[in-house]
């Protein structure tokens, strides 16, 4: 099917599948491969992208639903990585291997703009669908902190359980 | 592909080969460095080190007794020196460091050139560092077992100060004074008397000329001279990561590449049936199905083979192979249960094995003790999981073949690649792309052959993508192991008897058919060498046969060792009655430095983690050291309310001592809480501090994992679990809050640090929720076991 939608402020038009996801129209076919593979099923957030400025699983969203769709990826999040989350990354030296962090910032910037100044519970829970196996949470949770000027806000009992990521679209 | 400190990318010109265009982007307003850089000259024996370091400037190897000038000649000519380090200055001054070793999130492409850098006296934003290819002359390139800094940190600091010299020298003869006059300061040389300065830049034509500075004159900085050696140095690859550029395995595209997905063996060792692509064909942009031949197992680094749908791009090869029809045989291992297997090992560690290590007469201190104590202990297989699922790209045209993958041992690919294909070494080339995490998976290159076979079978280069299906139910898994642990003890509550039996397939079995079980060398990762002063001990291997590819994960047997080991400690403080961190210490005891392959090790390998024993001797005030520093930095000893409490275990693995006491939060409902870590870490001179402190925050993080949640199981014989979903590993809301690291920073030989913080951490969660609930766990993943805890009747006669 041919589909038209916007990345990153421009007009894009591809002739793809019906069912396939963003993830891929991305990186096989507009070349814009800081969006990641990392399951397939919306269960690890390396894929995160915005929709209209909200946090989505790219690998989760078929182009049958990309009809106008307004998607920012790692890329377009700023002109020059100049964003106060980009910024506060590389202050807090968060990645590791990086593989999943420019679907974590995605899933952060998205957190920031809907909520500036999120508690640590917001933070848990917009960032819980993002795995990272290097183990960078607790310098992906103090760059998120950085990037908002906040302070954890958490009597110091420590993680909550949540193992599975609920479904996301 | 490089990383230019500031920037990011240079572009080289393009090669003889013409079968990689720069790729220009389809978008005209992406702009894309993710291209790989083309041969400046090619088809020589060492083409990398002349491709990317050009000809011209200065260019300097080091490697097994000492420093070389090289020069174009000297670099084509067959010559049997394997140099590990290759630092230029071009003329323009810009420094390029060749890094040897794959990046995995640990940071050796940043604190490699740094250390170079630093002794150089070069300025930071006038180096950039490029990614050697695999190829014999670097040696093992192979990025494991924790070997980079402290395998080559001497070569790199002789490099960079291989170099001061030349430029110091050069300076003084241009000027007409002494060398001691003169003294290297950030990229350039300083005449002290005149202040007169020459940039090193102007200094290399000079410099090419010198005498080489005799090896006994060159001066490494001392600590107060450092710059950045010690002290924290941000990666080189920040920004390409935080802006999405930096380029992984399947970030790479060649003109015409196609994309497969292979359905391989369910059961290790079974072989195809039937094959109907009928469907498969159908699916729009599946262009071709391929089998891969089925390499006989164990396999070693082969493929497993299979049947592969080729396409024009990823979706296409994924919904391909869900329409392709396979049927197997049942393979030889369909028999595999997990269950079954754990009571097999359970009996094997029941009766005596072949002991690494012994020492007095274990027997009769087991059967004279005021008291003994005897435990068993389970871990299952585990799966890497790195994020990045393994993925290569591959070339085969005109009997070359080349081949991109996030490899960590380029030089084992290439040689795989050689062997599997048919080809000389010589005509492959392994391009190492960044590694979106490791943890060992991708020292095995299968998935680069399996690249490079479909290339030659489709006459166009392939990208081979692992699904993470693919990744949990094809990987090389981390053993399953059982533990069988018994000690005695004496009225006063010490040790005087410990007995060790250990049973797990072995990592040998991949390479060798048949083998019964792992041997008594194997011992030295983290059992045989325990840091304990007791009169009798016997650690033994029993015989375990393996059921499916095993492979080395972060910190190896050290996993589940140090869990046995750490929880078995624990237990035997409750039955002396004593503080868990004191008795640690006691059972430590007195100071003293040991070399263990002589003492008590029977027939000891020849090296300890590919180091010399003499270099490396058990050091008891250190492992003491870290122990008292996790007590006093942890708050030890304090007082926490039932459903809280902290657990404390040491290790000793890949030459470094780490301490940790982590505390838990057990919930009624049993979820396990990490809110706090505190890790002490005595690993010799630490060139990179923040990175290491990073890794010892993300060794706790995924023993949290391989503790309280993953497990990879087996019924009739195929994997159970498929992705994420139930091969559940730690997310942001299990982290701790803080974890609170401490480098025992010293001038002692290095140890290794990206796998030691793995062990303690097992051992430690286990003792913490004992701590808490008084619920001893002896079979991970902890998972569901706690449940409704607080009701139960707990091991300690506690409520």
């Amino acid at each position: 099917m041919k589909v038209s939608f916007r990345v990153n402020g421009k007009p894009a038009s591809v002739d793809v599948a019906e069912d396939m996801p963003l993830l891929w129209i991305l990186r096989d076919v507009l070349d814009l491969k800081g969006s990641k593979y990392g399951c397939g099923i919306g269960q690890c957030g390396a894929c995160t992208v915005h929709v209209k400025g909200v946090a989505t699983k790219s690998c989760q969203l078929p182009a049958s639903k990309l009809a106008g769709a307004d998607v920012t990826t790692i890329e377009g999040l700023s002109p020059d990585g100049s964003h106060a989350l980009q910024k506060a990354w590389e202050e807090h030296d968060v990645p590791q291997c990086g593989y999943c962090q420019a679907g974590q910032i995605m899933a952060a910037a998205a957190l920031l703009a809907k909520k500036p100044k999120p508690t640590d519970s917001d933070i848990d829970t917009a960032m819980n669908g993002n795995l990272c196996r290097c183990g960078t949470y607790l310098r992906i949770k103090a760059a998120i902190r950085s990037a908002s000027g906040t302070t954890t806000t958490d009597a110091p009992s420590g993680g909550r359980s949540g193992q599975r990521e609920e479904a996301h679209a | 592909m490089s990383a230019l400190f500031g920037k990011h990318g240079k572009h080289g010109k393009h090669g003889k080969h013409g079968k990689h265009e720069r790729h220009e982007s389809r978008l005209p307003w992406v702009s894309s460095n993710t291209t790989p850089e083309s041969d400046e000259l090619v088809d020589s024996g060492r083409r990398s080190a002349l491709k990317i370091l050009g000809l011209g400037g200065l260019v300097l190897a080091v490697g097994p007794g000492g420093v070389r000038r090289l020069d174009a000649a000297a670099l084509t000519a067959a010559d049997p020196w394997n140099p590990h380090v290759y630092v230029k200055i071009a003329d323009d001054g810009i420094v390029t460091i060749l890094c040897h070793r794959s990046e995995m999130g640990q940071g050796i492409r940043t604190t490699m050139p740094m250390i170079i850098a630093d002794e150089m006296e070069a300025d930071w934003s006038n180096c950039r560092v490029e990614q050697a290819d695999g190829e014999e002359k670097y040696g093992s390139q192979n990025t494991d077992g924790s070997t980079s800094i402290r395998a080559f940190l001497p070569q790199y600091r002789e490099a960079g100060a291989t170099v001061r010299a030349l430029m110091e020298d050069a300076a003084a003869k241009e000027w007409g004074v002494a060398a001691t006059e003169v003294k290297a300061e950030q990229h350039e040389v300083v005449h002290t008397a005149t202040g007169r300065r020459k940039s090193f830049g102007s200094l290399v034509a000079s410099a090419r000329t010198m005498a080489m500075p005799a090896r006994e004159r060159l001066r490494i900085k001392s600590p107060a001279e450092r710059r950045w050696q010690g002290k924290a140095m941000r990666s080189i690859d920040l920004v390409p990561v935080t802006t999405g550029k930096a380029v992984y395995g399947a970030d790479v595209i060649l003109p015409g590449m196609k994309v497969a997905m292979v359905v391989r063996p369910p059961v290790w060792g079974s072989k195809v049936v039937s094959v109907d692509d009928s469907a498969a064909l159908k699916v729009p942009g599946v262009e071709k199905v391929v089998r891969i031949p089925e390499s006989p197992i164990p396999g070693a680094f082969l493929p497993l083979g299979g049947v592969a749908v080729v396409a024009k791009n990823t979706w296409a090869a994924i919904r391909g192979r869900e329409a392709l029809k396979v049927t197997w045989d049942a393979g030889p291992h369909a028999t595999y249960e997990s269950k079954a297997y754990k009571a097999e090992l359970e009996a094997s560690v029941a009766k005596p094995g072949a002991p690494g290590y012994r020492t007095g007469d274990v027997a009769a201190a087991l059967a004279s003790g005021a008291r003994t104590v005897k435990a068993s202990y389970y871990m299952p297989h585990l799966s890497h999981a790195q994020m990045e699922p393994v993925a290569a790209i591959a070339n085969v045209s005109n009997g070359k073949v080349e081949a991109w993958a996030p490899t960590q041992s380029p030089f084992d690919a290439r040689n795989t690649l050689a062997q599997y294909l048919k080809v000389e070494p010589a005509n492959v080339t392994v391009h190492v792309t960044l590694l979106g995490g490791a943890f060992g998976r991708k020292s095995k290159p299968d998935f680069v052959c399996e690249a490079a076979f479909l290339s030659r079978e489709v006459g166009a280069p392939v990208r081979v993508q692992w699904t993470r299906e693919d990744d949990v139910r094809n990987s090389y898994y981390h053993s399953v192991a059982a533990h069988r642990l018994e000690a005695s003890l004496d009225a006063s509550g010490k040790v005087t008897g410990w007995l060790h039996r250990s049973a797990y397939p072995t990592i040998s079995s991949v390479f060798a058919p048949n083998l019964p079980g792992p041997t008594p060398d194997e011992l030295i990762n983290g059992a045989s060498d325990v840091p304990w002063d007791i009169p009798n001990m016997s650690v033994e291997v029993c015989p375990a046969v393996a059921h499916v590819r095993i492979g080395w994960f972060r910190s190896v047997n050290a996993i589940h060792h140090g869990f046995a080991i750490g929880s078995f400690v624990d237990e035997l403080a409750q039955a002396a009655g004593k503080d868990s961190a004191e008795f640690l210490l006691q059972l430590i005891g007195r100071d003293r430095v040991v070399d263990q392959s002589k003492n008590g090790m029977v027939e000891p390998p020849k090296d300890y983690y590919g180091a010399a024993w003499t270099d490396y001797p058990l050091d008891t005030v250190r492992a003491k050291n870290v122990v008292r520093t996790v007590m006093e930095k942890s708050g030890w000893g304090t007082k926490l309310p039932r459903g809280r409490g902290r657990g404390i275990a040491v290790h000793r693995s890949f030459l470094s001592y780490v301490a940790m006491v982590v505390e838990v939060e057990v919930l009624p409902d049993g979820t396990v809480l990490v809110p706090k870590a505190t890790v002490a870490v005595d690993a010799g001179f630490v060139a990179n501090p923040d990175r290491a402190k990073s890794q010892m925050e993300g060794a706790l993080i995924m023993a949290m994992s391989n503790t309280l949640h993953s497990e990879i199981s087996f019924a009739q014989g195929r994997v159970v679990q498929s992705n994420y979903r139930d091969y559940q590993v730690a997310r942001m809301r299990a982290a701790p809050r803080t974890v609170d690291v401490h480098i025992l920073q010293n001038e002692g030989m290095p140890g290794g640090i990206g796998e030691p913080g793995v062990p303690p951490a097992c051992g430690a969660i286990a003792n913490a929720i004992f701590a808490a609930t008084g619920v001893r766990v002896r079979e991970l993943p902890v998972g569901r076991q706690l449940a409704g805890w607080s009701t139960r009747a707990t091991e300690d006669g506690s409520s």
